[in-house]
């Protein structure tokens, strides 16, 4: 529950965006997250591909950023804090398992793991 | 502390021997002592009841004055006053010529039970003259049949098991004969029930015994129904279940004080059904025969002691409610004589040692039944003097059974008398009890009723039902007397002759019937435990050790032989006394005397029934130890009859064909629709995520880029959907 007291504590955004800005911050959100998308689709290395879904998470920020920043509104910004958090943790766990699958298969190719299916 | 709060103790002490006898089962030091525990448990639970017994009669050889006005919470509860009363031979009569004595009870609280929104329903006692006969009864000759057990399962593997059933057994019946309330008479009652179950199931790995107990149960389940309708009916209509409310409040129906519930005049005739169910009356008599299926100890004390007393209790105990309905007491009164005199036409025909007593119980009781439903105090009498012969004779015929290696077929026995001296005259104690032989005590208790059936009847022409319960009576007490020296005479007098079991000899003779062959297997189970006993492998009959087998048989033979003139006669009318000062005649109107014949009619009655008991007796002796081939003469013209008797009018296989086969037939048409419909369906639907799993399987590849790319796509999807709903 929020304290409907609490948006008057914080200081007002000083910043502000036009329409025009707001579009071009989606575009390079667009952009991150799409580049991100086709690196993870295309490459077959496991931490290329880890990299990749890292870039569509910042892409998702930047946009959530912007919004946040348009609307005047704090929760955006505050919910990206909790994402990169989280994104950090869940990097220290996927970096460790891929060392885990290297040491297994000699190999960083997701391929390599193909069979793992049904 | 008083005498009478002993009370509160007597049921717990066979529970707590029955819950020794559980660990006992389960542990081989204690085995050996489970059946001196229960024996030791019952007695003293009979030593604490005869203190009850003894303050409450209170000063007896003295002919003090009255004690009926003794309040009902006074310690000391006076059961027989009047004692200075002259009285004549026909005892009976004078009861109803004085003043109604005053009515005694006493209350004893234990805990409480249940108490929901108005019910009240206590673990508490209700203490009367008639409760203290059942006790004496139950604790009594219980212990006595168990004191024989404890000879007779000896060396059964399940002895421990055994005796926490029979202590169960007490334990469930005091309580039942005890309650203060219906709900805790009918804990008691399931309890017997269940116990009964138990014991009947004992030899559980023979087919014949596990089934006659699933009758026993399931039989009792259908009166039961009955009982418990009984009792919500009476808490509808009354708002209680104690007696101390109903009782007085069924009394003032009855005088006219006070309006009867209209819906009320149904609640005895559902009480009726349990009682029906519970003492083996018709039409729901068919498990009691069956019963014999367990050990024959068991069968002494469910035909004795407990259990078939207990509808025959439960009426005498509500006979002001009875009173309340018209007709009830007079179909009660007529049932029981029909029972009385059809059970012993099949009877008559039986051809099972134990078969013949146990039909001869359900005759008995139909006697019982007549008692309670005119009023007369011979009912319960009757009661307590068939505890006795009855135990004694399932206990000698027990004795034969093991003697002869489980032989039950009494065509194949002949002269036993001179291996089993002993057992010959003390089964012929019993056998001269249940005839009615004259001054014996079936004859004072069987003539009370009789006496009180045709006193009746005389009256008015609005007592029919009275004269034909008696006349039902007067043949069956004829025909009594006959099966049972029918019985001695064919098994103990003649030249010596026997089959041994089949567990023995070579002769394998062929069954009665299938029922009958499967109870020689379960009656050769017991015979082996017997001899294992004594050593020895029997091949001669012998005769039972003193102690601890034969023993008790001694009081049952003397309670069978003087225990009607010793209660009836002798000093204050103990029985007669007592009983008029119990909840059961509370609402009894006086009976004006009659006179039949000219003389007094239960006089009149008495000396015809003991004329029709004597010529039985003489008929039995004629046809089956002076001159048996008379008798085989005459078995063979009229074979058609006895051949419908000895089926028991095939009432067995009318149930059969009429309620277990349609059943049966209704079950396989049930489950068949089951099967092929419903668990059809079922696997149907199943069939759908299977199919489902089938087609989406392909999907999953193993290529993360593959599972990217359905996430794009899951994605576009999602995105062209939003961006259709968003351009509209």
């Amino acid at each position: 529950m929020i304290d409907p007291a609490l948006p008057s504590l914080l200081p007002a955004l000083a910043v502000s965006l036009s329409d025009a800005a707001l579009g071009h911050f989606q575009a390079t959100a667009a952009i991150l997250f799409c580049l991100g998308l086709i690196g993870f689709v295309t490459r077959r290395n496991l931490i290329v591909m880890f990299l990749c879904t890292e870039m569509m998470f910042q892409g998702v920020a930047v946009s959530l950023i912007a919004f946040s920043v348009y609307h005047g509104n704090v929760t955006g910004q505050t919910f990206v804090i909790f994402v990169l958090t989280i994104a950090a943790a869940e990097a220290a766990l996927a970096l460790g398992l891929v060392v885990m699958l290297f040491r297994r298969r000699r190999t960083l190719d997701a391929e390599a793991w193909a069979q793992l299916h049904d | 502390m008083t005498i009478i709060d002993l009370a509160k103790v007597i049921p717990w002490i066979p529970a707590a021997a029955a819950v020794f006898c559980g660990f006992a089962a389960v542990n081989d030091r204690l085995k050996n002592a489970a059946g001196w525990v229960c024996v030791a448990s019952i007695f003293t639970a009979f030593a604490l009841t005869v203190g009850i017994f003894s303050s409450a009669v209170g000063d007896l050889s003295g002919g003090k004055a009255d004690h009926a006005v003794a309040p009902a919470h006074d310690a000391t509860i006076a059961l027989v006053a009047d004692t200075d009363d002259s009285h004549d031979d026909h005892a009976h009569g004078d009861g109803h010529d004085k003043p109604k004595p005053g009515l005694v009870s006493h209350t004893v609280d234990v805990f409480p039970w249940i108490r929901v929104a108005g019910l009240t329903a206590d673990v508490a006692f209700f203490i009367d003259p008639l409760t203290i006969v059942m006790m004496l009864v139950i604790t009594g000759v219980g212990g006595l049949i168990a004191l024989y057990a404890n000879g007779y399962m000896a060396h059964d593997e399940g002895r421990a098991r055994f005796f926490m059933g029979v202590s169960l057994f007490v334990c469930a019946m005091l309580l039942l004969v005890m309650a203060d309330n219906l709900l805790l008479l009918y804990l008691g009652w399931e309890g017997v029930g269940l116990c009964s179950y138990l014991l009947i199931g004992h030899y559980f790995k023979h087919d014949v015994a596990v089934a006659a107990a699933k009758k026993a149960f399931i039989v009792n389940r259908i009166g039961d129904l009955g009982f418990a309708l009984g009792i919500f009916l009476i808490y509808a209509e009354l708002g209680s279940v104690r007696f101390d409310d109903i009782l007085p409040l069924a009394k003032e129906m009855v005088e006219g004080t006070r309006e009867i519930p209209p819906n009320l005049v149904f609640a005895p005739y559902l009480l009726m059904l349990g009682a029906f169910g519970k003492s083996a009356q018709l039409p729901l008599y068919v498990w009691l025969p069956d019963a014999m299926a367990g050990p024959t100890p068991v069968s002494a004390l469910v035909h004795a002691a407990t259990m078939v007393t207990a509808g025959v209790y439960l009426i005498a105990r509500m006979t002001p409610v009875f009173q309340l309905s018209p007709g009830s007491l007079e179909l009660v009164a007529i049932v029981g004589g029909i029972t009385a005199l059809y059970a012993a036409t099949i009877a008559m025909s039986c051809n099972d040692l134990k078969g013949v007593f146990a039909y001869s119980t359900v005759s008995q009781l139909g006697y019982m039944f007549m008692g309670v439903a005119l009023l007369s105090v011979g009912g319960v009498f009757h009661l307590v003097t068939h505890a006795f012969f009855k135990a004694l004779l399932f206990l000698t015929a027990g004795s034969v059974m093991h003697a002869l290696a489980g032989s039950l077929d009494i065509r194949t026995m002949s002269g036993m008398g001179r291996r089993m001296p002993v057992t010959k005259w003390l089964m012929f104690c019993g056998c001269l009890a249940l005839s009615g032989f004259p001054f014996t005590a079936g004859f004072f208790s069987k003539d009370l009723i009789l006496g009180d059936a045709i006193a009746k009847g005389l009256v008015g022409p609005e007592y029919w039902w009275a004269t034909v319960a008696g006349i039902l009576g007067l043949a069956a007490a004829f025909l009594t007397a006959f099966y049972t020296f029918r019985l001695w005479f064919h098994v103990f007098s003649g030249p010596e002759r026997f089959v041994m079991g089949r567990g023995h000899g070579d002769e394998k003779r062929q069954p009665i019937s299938d029922l009958e062959a499967a109870m020689i297997d379960v009656a050769e189970e017991e015979a082996h435990e017997i001899e294992a006993h004594g050593g020895h492998h029997a091949t001669e009959p012998h005769e039972m050790p003193l102690w601890p087998m034969n023993l008790p048989l001694f009081f049952l033979a003397f309670g069978a032989i003087a225990g009607g003139f010793l209660l009836h006669k002798v000093g204050p009318h103990y029985i007669d006394a007592m009983l008029y000062r119990s909840t059961q005649f509370m609402a009894a109107p006086d009976a004006p005397h009659t006179y039949l014949l000219g003389i007094d009619a239960h006089t009149a009655v008495a000396v015809i029934s003991g004329i029709l008991a004597v010529s039985g007796v003489l008929l039995a002796m004629l046809l089956f130890a002076i001159n048996r081939g008379l008798g085989q003469a005459l078995g063979a013209a009229f074979r058609p009859i006895g051949y419908v008797f000895e089926h028991g009018y095939f009432v067995d296989n009318a149930y059969h064909r009429l309620i277990y086969v349609p059943l049966r037939y209704t079950g396989y048409v049930l489950a068949a629709f089951d099967q092929l419909v419903i668990d059809w369906a079922v696997r149907l639907i199943g069939l759908v995520p299977v199919g489902a799993g089938l087609t989406i399987r392909k999907s999953q590849s193993g290529h993360l880029q593959g599972y990217g790319i359905f996430m794009v796509a899951g994605i576009a999807v999602l995105a062209a959907v939003v961006f259709i709903y968003a351009l509209r």
